[in-house]
């Protein structure tokens, strides 16, 4: 990096004085006198270059408690009880205003999901000349000034890039503008809010060294908020874990991860993937059976740009694959490496551009309506998101017995029936049965996805990124369940993930995909092992926690 | 941005289209005697002779099959030909032209107000910070809403004309009789704007990218107009181009109750007097008003959300994106 960076003016204060001070601060939502406590007694210091990661499940209160070191609390929440003191301010009560001078030159936020929080509607150039002109840098030196930041938040093309809108750059590009517009403020404290979460774990990891050392080589301070244990552990020096609102461990990592002495942090480790154990059902023996085949598929699709010109896209090129009975395939690559697409098309959503999928013998493409539904019976999809897979307004008995009124599957009784022992089976009481589906978890959708997918006895799951929407404690358990249905139903999956971590715990074979090709594929302890190809061995890399692991 | 534009005029043209049809359709398709209202309007009494009811049948062309009258007043459309008015004697076309100006200046004039005070009211329910007044400014919109324009009318020609006496009661002549029927028109549609931009004002400081923006240290008022009043204001362009595209509506009632000259007053007795060509003319400028404000707004739209004009090309990469 050609450019200079002139850190912050070190504000003339003593060396160790904190850089942020909550002291026991208690956060509430709702009426005052019955307000709900989201936060209690949390005290933490985060002192100049430090970094301090805070760690727990979502509802833990963690994502609050930056908000408050912010002054960004969502509406109806208030400080009832502490102090938050920021550089040597107390901010406590500060009103907008009042906070409005610390935020910038003394606090960044580096916010949760970078595909929402930028402006759709500015420039990106516009957008972190704001934080820029924040600190009164002469007009004729701001566009200079912005392309610097964003070259130093490692946006490549920082000039072209300015003059862009959000949604012309890629989940990864646009977290590195965030990160550009909080650097941009030079401020002392950076908050991170889960930076990462919504990218793909090899952007996560890039990311995430950058943040690293943006803030060691210029002295600012880090509060990391993360749900991911493993993430928190490689990065922090100093962890502090939470749940429901109160810190129950903190210390330094390493000793923590060596000895947690809380129940919960201990669960919190167990359930981390790359720190966990492998849990796939031990190698079957050998069988010949092929259920899905893919057959030199390949897929393109043709858009219309300007004056009828087209271009072509090549998504999948000469895909080969073999699934076999009873085993788990899993599908791993980046964003747009064509693993979704895959998927579709062996759902028989999309028709390949050439090539043939077989299940068990039919081909799924050239199969007509009629043929592909019964089809369907045989094989079903559980989608990534169970927030958007499931219609808030069912309840969880008509979203399972969906598929068996579909096909006409018994009467009334006896798929209520059906329905309760698919519950059973994904372990949901059978009260669950007239809940709807708004009034469930995360990890509780998922479930009821699954039951809903198994409906039909299918012989083979199409799983898309089952878990990447879930908190990593609840992705074990549904990694769990997986696991038990595959060997109680014999059941055969194809998963799609771009976590190797999750691919590890569950699959038997992996096919590794890059722009549409497969570039590695094997048993998968031998590609672990054995790593070829280059992606295979940054994705690997990726996995957090497994940097720990090899150095303790 | 060219390929959207084409495709928009297409639409548009299509709309034209379609409105003039239907309008023939019912207007002259129905099972109904244009002759003998002709008759009645002309001022004939007593039963019209076979051979008087024949020269009209071939002046107006009625005793042609009803596709090629289509055709033939379809084609003099096309030339801004609407025929004869029954009533006036004069041509529709030379009619529309001369009531044309005062409504354009009325519906000018409430535009403005609406955009004002809609736009202003929606403003400063969001933006103000004392809970009290924040709701009752929430609320107002409603108000303006449930009021029938014509009552409104008259409420404020007995206030500012008869006991104030600030604004003429009646006429077209000068800015200061444009104010009353201006005011009567704009408050229903004030109401109706504020309450769209209201909720997108909401929607749109609950986003993330407003933290964003809040986290960087930028004041409210900034964040208020440069962050969230852009983003708010798209759902409330295309409420405002309904509004003005049913100004010849509106323009019925205000030009009736303030005895102004214009379209809707011409419009009202037009359809009392059964003046069939005439109708047709105003309804055809109706929908054309329409059609051209609608074209206008979505020309508009790409400038303050450049997504607008991705979302409209590459449609079949998109998905694919979105999926992995």
């Amino acid at each position: 990096m050609a450019l200079t960076f002139t850190p912050a003016p070190a504000v003339l204060a003593p060396p160790d004085q904190a850089v942020l001070e909550i002291d026991e601060l208690s956060v509430g939502f709702g009426p005052k006198g019955r307000e709900r406590r989201v936060v209690e007694n949390l005290s933490l210091t985060v002192r100049p270059g430090q970094v301090v990661a805070l760690v727990g499940e979502s509802g833990s209160g963690k994502s609050t408690t930056a908000h408050a070191a912010l002054g960004l609390l969502p509406a109806g929440g208030r400080i009832v009880g502490g102090r938050i003191t920021l550089g040597g301010h107390d901010v406590t009560n500060a009103d907008d205003k009042a906070f409005r001078q610390h935020r910038g030159p003394l606090v960044g936020l580096v916010p949760q999901d970078p595909m929402v929080a930028l402006n759709p509607t500015l420039r990106i150039g516009e957008q972190v000349a704001e934080a820029v002109r924040r600190r009164g840098v002469p007009k004729r030196s701001v566009a200079v000034e912005v392309s610097e930041v964003l070259e130093r938040a490692g946006v490549d093309n920082p000039t072209v890039k300015a003059r862009q809108y959000p949604h012309e750059l890629s989940g990864g590009q646009r977290q590195r503008v965030l990160i550009a517009i909080a650097l941009a403020g030079h401020p002392r404290l950076l908050v991170a809010d889960e930076p990462t979460s919504a990218l793909d774990a090899t952007v996560q990891r890039r990311i995430l060294d950058h943040l690293d050392r943006l803030v060691a080589d210029s002295g600012t301070s880090l509060l990391l908020i993360t749900h991911d244990l493993g993430i928190a552990v490689d990065r922090a020096d100093h962890l502090v874990v939470m749940s429901e609102g109160r810190i129950v461990e903190q210390g330094r990592p390493a000793e923590i991860v060596a000895a947690p002495q809380h129940e919960y942090t201990q669960r919190l480790l167990d359930a981390a993937p790359g720190l966990g154990r492998i849990r796939r059902p031990a190698p079957v023996p050998p069988v010949d059976d092929v259920v899905l085949r893919f057959d030199g598929v390949s897929k393109e699709f043709t858009s219309r740009s300007g004056f009828g010109s087209r271009s072509r896209a090549r998504v999948l090129d000469d895909v080969t694959l073999d699934v076999h009975r009873g085993r788990t395939l899993a599908l791993v690559g980046e964003s747009g490496s064509g693993k979704t697409t895959a998927l579709r098309i062996a759902m028989g959503l999309e028709r390949p551009t050439s090539g043939r999928v077989l299940f068990d013998g039919v081909d799924v493409a050239s199969s007509d309506r009629r043929e592909l539904r019964a089809l369907r019976r045989r094989f079903q999809f559980v989608h990534q998101n169970p927030f958007a897979a499931l219609d808030p307004k069912f309840s969880v008995r008509d979203l399972v017995a969906e598929p068996l009124e579909s096909f006409r599957v018994g009467d009334r009784s006896s798929r209520t029936v059906a329905v309760t022992k698919l519950l059973d089976q994904v372990a949901l009481p059978a009260s669950y049965l007239g809940r709807r589906a708004a009034e469930l978890s995360g990890g509780q959708r998922q479930r009821v996805a699954i039951a809903r997918a198994l409906a039909l006895e299918p012989e083979l799951l199409l799983l898309d990124e089952p878990v990447s929407a879930l908190d990593v404690s609840v992705q074990a358990q549904i990694l769990d369940l997986l696991v038990d249905l595959q060997s109680e139903l014999g059941l055969t999956y194809v998963l799609v993930s771009h976590d190797l971590a999750v691919v590890a715990e569950v699959s038997h074979q992996l096919a590794v995909l890059d722009g549409g090709r497969i570039v590695e594929s094997g048993p998968t302890q031998q590609v672990f092992d054995h790593p070829e190809h280059a992606l295979t061995r940054a994705l690997l890399a990726a996995v957090p926690g497994l940097k720990t692991e090899v150095g303790a | 941005m060219v390929q959207y534009t084409v495709r928009r005029v297409a639409q548009a043209i299509a709309v034209l289209w379609a409105a003039y049809t239907v309008t023939f359709v019912v207007l002259y398709a129905l099972p109904s005697d244009p002759v003998s209202i002709l008759l009645n309007q002309a001022g004939g009494t007593g039963r019209p002779s076979a051979d008087q009811v024949a020269k009209i049948q071939a002046a107006y062309g009625f005793d042609d099959p009803i596709v090629v009258q289509y055709w033939h007043h379809l084609v003099d459309a096309f030339q801004l030909d609407f025929g004869q008015s029954v009533s006036r004697g004069q041509s529709v076309t030379s009619l529309l032209a001369e009531n044309l100006p005062p409504t354009i200046a009325l519906t000018a004039m409430a535009l403005v107000l609406t955009t004002v005070i809609g736009g202003g009211l929606a403003f400063l329910a969001t933006y103000v910070g004392w809970r009290p007044l924040r709701s009752f400014l929430h609320r107002l919109p409603a108000v303006g809403v449930s009021f029938p324009t014509f009552w409104v009318g008259l409420l404020l020609i007995q206030l500012f004309s008869f006991s104030l006496g600030w604004f003429p009661a009646t006429g077209s002549s000068g800015v200061s009789s444009l104010v009353l029927p201006a005011l009567t028109m704009s408050l229903p549609t004030s109401g109706i704007l504020a309450q769209v931009l209201i909720r997108g004002l909401d929607d749109t400081l609950d986003q993330a990218h407003i933290a964003t923006a809040r986290a960087k240290g930028l004041s409210r008022f900034t964040i208020h107009t440069k962050h969230a009043l852009k983003n708010a204001s798209l759902p409330a362009l295309t409420i405002l181009g309904v509004l003005v595209g049913a100004t010849v509506t509106n323009a019925v009632v205000a030009e009736t109750v303030f005895s102004r000259l214009g379209i809707g007053r011409l419009a009202q007795q037009a359809v009392l007097a059964q003046d069939i060509p005439l109708v047709q003319g105003i309804v055809v400028l109706a929908a054309g008003v329409f059609v051209v404000v609608n074209l206008v707004v979505d020309l508009i739209y790409p400038l303050l959300d450049p997504r607008v004009l991705q979302h409209s090309s590459s449609r079949s990469l998109a998905p694919v994106e979105v999926a992995a």
